[in-house]
């Protein structure tokens, strides 16, 4: 158990955010390529090879590149940096509100690249994009102050080795986080911008006028982001890694079977029922902790 | 490498089929015959697609539907040919809207014959399809080379 | 002592320069350059001046000024009360006569006695102050000479009453400069009502009837915050004999709690927080300097300006908690309705309220963390709301609408006018400009303090990030294949100054923002609070890093994708298949449409007229709650 925490602590800042940088995308790729592989399962067929995430992106690179408009594609390769340096930012062990801040630029990126397009597709997607920000948002911000709330620090290096599982003092804060955690995944019933493989809603959503390597930019810049949600997860029980990363798994398990037993919501539903959540379960958990200090 | 082999992404496109091969081609997608095992993905986007998959023939309307579509979609690509309306317009060859097969309109590499077509012939054709692929992107990057080289 | 009243005086002579000289000389425009140079420069003086240094205090007595004013109170009284009747609205008569009679009682009963030690004074939050003003509203009166001729030629039928504008707008500059100068609560007073009565000849310019009502409601809830404000400043002598703002801030609290709570009442009434919103909605009717330099970056600044200073005096009690739900409500409520809002101005009205909120309750909070995060986010959005305000001015003649619906493919149509418009907003919300710096610090400072408030900042901010991406991404959107006109050439040369100095300034004011934190914001505080918030460094380089490397590589992918992107195929959008090129398509029975792209709003869950009343309501409660407590 102390393993991981002693390599994490031996490394410096640099070669944190580095290694982050290499081997999240390989991480996360493998993540996808079993929620695929799992999904297929649940659905009673064989399913792709868990490697195919990759082949899928390597082809892609392949590909030629066409654009409906040359500026559409600079907003996807600012996705990816900041996604990829809010990750980095969070492995390195930095303030957790840097980190939720510099992802919700990142989406940002996404959606105006989208927008750009001038595609009433891509718009639509665009638009139930930022409805799903708007939706999330406050519950990921609430996640870091609750977390504020127990360990006294926004940094993520001492919220990792605080020595109580953050969970006993935050249940209301992970139940609601758990909730919104399906729509960052953009998995049914909230994957109403874009549609992953099987899945499709308003043609692709958000990524239909993207092609070849841009879109395979924007499914990295996820397996990215998905490592640094799987990250936050770990969080919550940091006192003992080894549970802590079996938990992670578990919930991105938990994560692919809502997506497998669920059909999408309509906006004002994962709106209003995300919200709605957000006050009924993660507030009074957050009241309750600064009324104890 | 042989990405393209791994991950053919397809676009189906009706002209002006019966339904009956289209509907075979999305069995080819269910649980029992399983097209993703190869990682072929339906994509309703031309744009994500290298396989363009037509089934029945094309008649004026649709002709400048399945240009446009073949348009949009990113070299490499193939188009294969699911069905016998797609392949000649079989019975409906005379009729005064129906131009013919799909290779009236578009160069087809691949053609699966049936009416409708199986669901085995349809996966047998998509797989000719990525060798196809494969070939199309070798072919590409040597006309890519002797374009740079001269 | 004698550049704070230079900054008084000066804006004064030019506003009668302007309304004496004949229009269309050549002479006004360089007279208007000169001054609006030196309105920049002095308080930049007197920043460099006054760097490090504590707060400086002057006596500046002045009999002649003890007796005009007054007097010129008095004017004021009359000629509002004259155009109230003239227009048959009793309301402002009933308000004005209360005032009056608050301050004349005052000043023939205990005004004798009273001692003044220290009439002006200067401060890091003054300079602050004064650098918006001067700058910001240097810039703006520069944007009117351009703007003005375009508005009169719109407007045929409004009377063309130029030079009466100009005087208006340089009057206001000085008495803004009197309101942050000033050390004597009865001067602040009475710049106070000159900038309550420019805001409301200022609203009424155009002389319809909309614009009418609008200017009355201004000057009715105006009003209603200045009896507040007269009311204190007499409860205020008679129970302390001081009316200093210094002096007030070191006396006990029982004494002097009320008066403050009304004079922060008054700031409430001009920051446009509710239960007072409305008349800032209903002043975007004005012509758009008007709305930049009033009703964003100046006036309602004046509100936030009084309610920080004087939050000391309530900090601890539980009218500050008050104050600060006051404060998060209006955050919150116009947070929300600036979803639903397709009037453009009415946008930057809602998201201006919301600014204001927030820093209201940083006020209510009044640690050295929140007070910090106030005056970052005064600074911040004062830069980027008025380029803002200025672009969609500029817009609305150029484009012949309001609506942001109307503004697609404003990126092809007016390129420069649309990079500007994506710098400021731009500047409002995203990281690492200004305004996110704000809001993390902000959220920081609320962590400990008060655990409502963050969840209220952590829901707001998730409806600004709607309404701005949502506008900018209007503003983005490119029309593939299609060749529009652009209609940006017969802009001004002063319109294009004012909108590039502006732009510059958001920029800058990010790029200085380590110096302006700690060379003047944090001495301000040490002398306040005693400490001054220690910021964690490695975000400081974090914030840093972004925000460089985005002025890096923004304009360098540019160009990269406009020239080494030359060879890539271009297709056109996804129709269905049925395109005809990027926008039309042929649908069913052959008929050809067009593609149209409307964004959402969401009328029914955000609308005004579903959230406004419930701002109003919970603000009028709280309000009667913060009187109740201060009174016991």
């Amino acid at each position: 158990m102390n393993i991981i925490q002693e390599t994490y602590q031996s490394l410096s800042l640099v070669e944190r955010m580095v290694a982050f940088v290499v081997l999240a995308p390989l991480l996360g790729g493998l993540l996808a390529g079993i929620d695929r592989k799992l999904s297929a399962r649940l659905q009673g067929r064989y399913g792709p090879p868990v490697r195919q995430p990759f082949f899928d992106a390597l082809k892609l690179f392949q590909k030629e590149r066409v654009v409906v408009n040359r500026a559409q594609n600079f907003p996807i390769f600012l996705f990816l940096l900041f996604t990829v340096f809010s990750g980095a930012l969070f492995f390195a062990g930095a303030d957790l509100l840097l980190t939720v801040f510099c992802l919700a630029v990142a989406g940002t990126f996404l959606v105006l690249g989208a927008f750009c397009v001038g595609s009433p597709f891509s718009h639509l997607g665009a638009e139930r994009e930022v409805i799903q920000m708007m939706a999330y948002e406050p519950m990921v911000i609430l996640v870091a102050v609750g977390m504020y709330q127990v360990t006294g620090s926004f940094k993520v290096a001492d919220i990792a080795q605080h020595q109580m599982p953050l969970l006993f003092h935050l249940p209301g804060v992970f139940a609601g986080f758990l909730f919104i955690l399906t729509i960052k995944f953009r998995k049914s019933p909230f994957d109403l911008s874009m549609s992953h493989h099987a899945h499709q809603e308003i043609v692709r959503g958000l990524t239909t006028e993207f092609s070849g390597p841009a879109l395979a930019l924007i499914e990295i810049a996820h397996w990215y982001e998905n490592v640094l949600l799987l990250g936050i997860v770990y969080l919550f029980l940091g006192s003992n890694p080894l549970l802590a990363v079996v938990m992670a798994l578990l919930v991105y398990f938990l994560e692919i079977f809502i997506d497998m037993n669920y059909a999408r919501f309509k906006w004002q539903l994962t709106l209003l029922s995300s919200w709605l959540i957000t006050a009924v379960v993660a507030v009074p958990n957050i009241i309750v902790l600064s009324t104890l200090r | 490498m042989a990405w393209f082999k791994r991950s053919p992404w397809m676009i189906h496109y009706n002209a002006t089929s019966c339904n009956g091969c289209d509907i075979e081609v999305f069995a080819s997608l269910t649980p029992l015959y399983d097209l993703e095992r190869f990682g072929i993905i339906n994509t309703g986007n031309p744009k994500h697609a290298d396989i363009l998959a037509v089934t029945g023939s094309v008649n004026e309307k649709s002709t400048q539907v399945v240009k446009n579509i073949y348009e949009q979609m990113p070299n490499p690509k193939v188009v294969v040919a699911i069905g016998l309306c797609a392949i000649s317009g079989c019975v409906f060859q005379d009729c005064y809207n129906v131009l013919g097969g799909v290779d009236k309109v578009l160069p087809v590499d691949v053609y699966v014959p049936g009416c409708a077509a199986r669901p085995e012939a349809i996966i047998d054709g998509l797989m000719k399809a990525c060798d196809v692929l494969e070939e199309r992107y070798a072919e590409g990057k040597a006309a890519k080379r002797r374009v740079q080289g001269l | 002592m004698y550049p704070l009243i230079f900054l008084v005086l000066f804006p004064l002579l030019i506003a009668f320069l302007a309304l004496a000289l004949p229009r269309g000389l050549l002479i006004k425009k360089v007279i208007g350059v000169l001054a609006n140079a030196v309105l920049c420069g002095v308080p930049v003086y007197l920043l460099v001046a006054h760097l490090g240094q504590e707060a400086t205090y002057y006596q500046a007595k002045s009999h002649l000024v003890d007796a005009a004013m007054p007097l010129i109170e008095v004017v004021i009284a009359v000629y509002l009360i004259y155009v109230s009747v003239r227009s048959r609205r009793y309301l402002p008569v009933l308000l004005v006569v209360l005032q009056s009679v608050a301050i004349l009682a005052f000043e023939f009963t205990g005004g004798h006695t009273l001692e003044v030690e220290h009439n002006l004074f200067v401060d890091q939050f003054s300079i602050i102050m004064a650098l918006i003003v001067g700058c910001i509203g240097g810039a703006i009166c520069l944007f009117a000479f351009g703007y003005m001729p375009e508005f009169h030629h719109h407007y045929q039928e409004v009377p063309d009453r130029r030079r009466y504008f100009a005087f208006l707008l340089y009057l206001f500059l000085a008495a803004m400069f009197g309101i942050v100068f000033s050390n004597n609560l009865m001067w602040i007073y009475f710049f106070w009502e000159i900038t309550t009565l420019c805001s409301f000849l200022l609203i009424g310019y155009k002389n319809d009837k909309p614009s009418q009502d609008s200017a009355f409601k201004a000057l009715n809830m105006n009003l209603i915050g200045g009896v507040a404000f007269a009311v204190g400043l007499v409860y205020l002598y008679n129970a302390s004999h001081v009316m200093e703002l210094d002096k007030v801030l070191g006396l006990d609290k029982g004494m002097v709690l009320l008066p403050a709570v009304c004079i922060v009442f008054a700031g409430l009434a001009k920051s446009a927080q509710f239960p007072f919103s409305s008349w800032l909605t209903g002043a975007m009717v004005a012509p758009t300097p008007v709305s930049a330099l009033l009703h964003s970056s100046t006036m309602v600044k004046a509100g936030v300006y009084i309610i920080l200073r004087l939050a000391p005096v309530l900090q601890n009690t539980a009218a500050s908690k008050v104050l600060t739900m006051i404060g998060g409500v209006s955050f919150l409520i116009t947070a929300l309705i600036a979803v639903s809002q397709r009037n453009a101005k009415k946008v930057l009205a809602y998201s201006t309220i919301s600014n204001l909120g927030l820093i209201v309750a940083c006020a209510g909070v009044n640690t050295d963390a929140a007070v910090w995060s106030a005056l970052v986010l005064i600074i911040f959005h004062a830069v980027a709301k008025s380029l803002l305000f200025l672009c969609v001015g500029v817009i609305e003649y150029k484009v012949g609408s309001r609506d942001i619906e109307d503004m697609d493919y404003l990126i092809m149509r007016m390129p420069k006018l649309a990079t500007c418009m994506l710098i400021g907003m731009a500047g409002m919300y995203i990281a690492p400009f200004g305004m996110v710096i704000a809001k993390f610090a902000t959220l920081k400072a609320f962590v400990n303090e008060s655990p409502v408030m963050t969840v209220i900042l952590a829901y707001g901010s998730a409806a600004t990030l709607f309404f701005w991406v949502k506008w900018m991404g209007k503003v983005m959107s490119i029309k593939g294949g299609a060749s529009l006109e652009v209609v940006e050439d017969r802009v001004s040369r002063w319109e294009w100054t004012t909108l590039g100095i502006l732009a510059a300034a958001t920029v800058a004011v990010c790029v200085a923002f380590p110096f302006i934190a700690f060379q003047v914001i944090n001495p301000y505080l040490r002398e306040v609070f005693g400490q001054a918030p220690i910021v964690d460094t490695f975000n400081v380089y974090v914030i840093l890093i972004l925000m460089i490397s985005l002025w890096i590589v923004l304009p360098l992918g540019l160009l990269y994708y406009r020239t080494l992107g030359k060879g890539i195929r271009t297709v056109a959008t996804y129709l269905g298949g049925g395109n005809i090129d990027d926008v039309s398509y042929e649908g069913a029975m052959g008929k050809v449409g067009e593609i149209e792209i409307k964004s959402y709003y969401m009328e029914k869950y955000f609308g005004e007229n579903v959230l406004f009343p419930v701002g109003v309501y919970l603000a009028l409660t709280f309000v009667f709650i913060m009187f109740g407590v201060a009174a016991l």
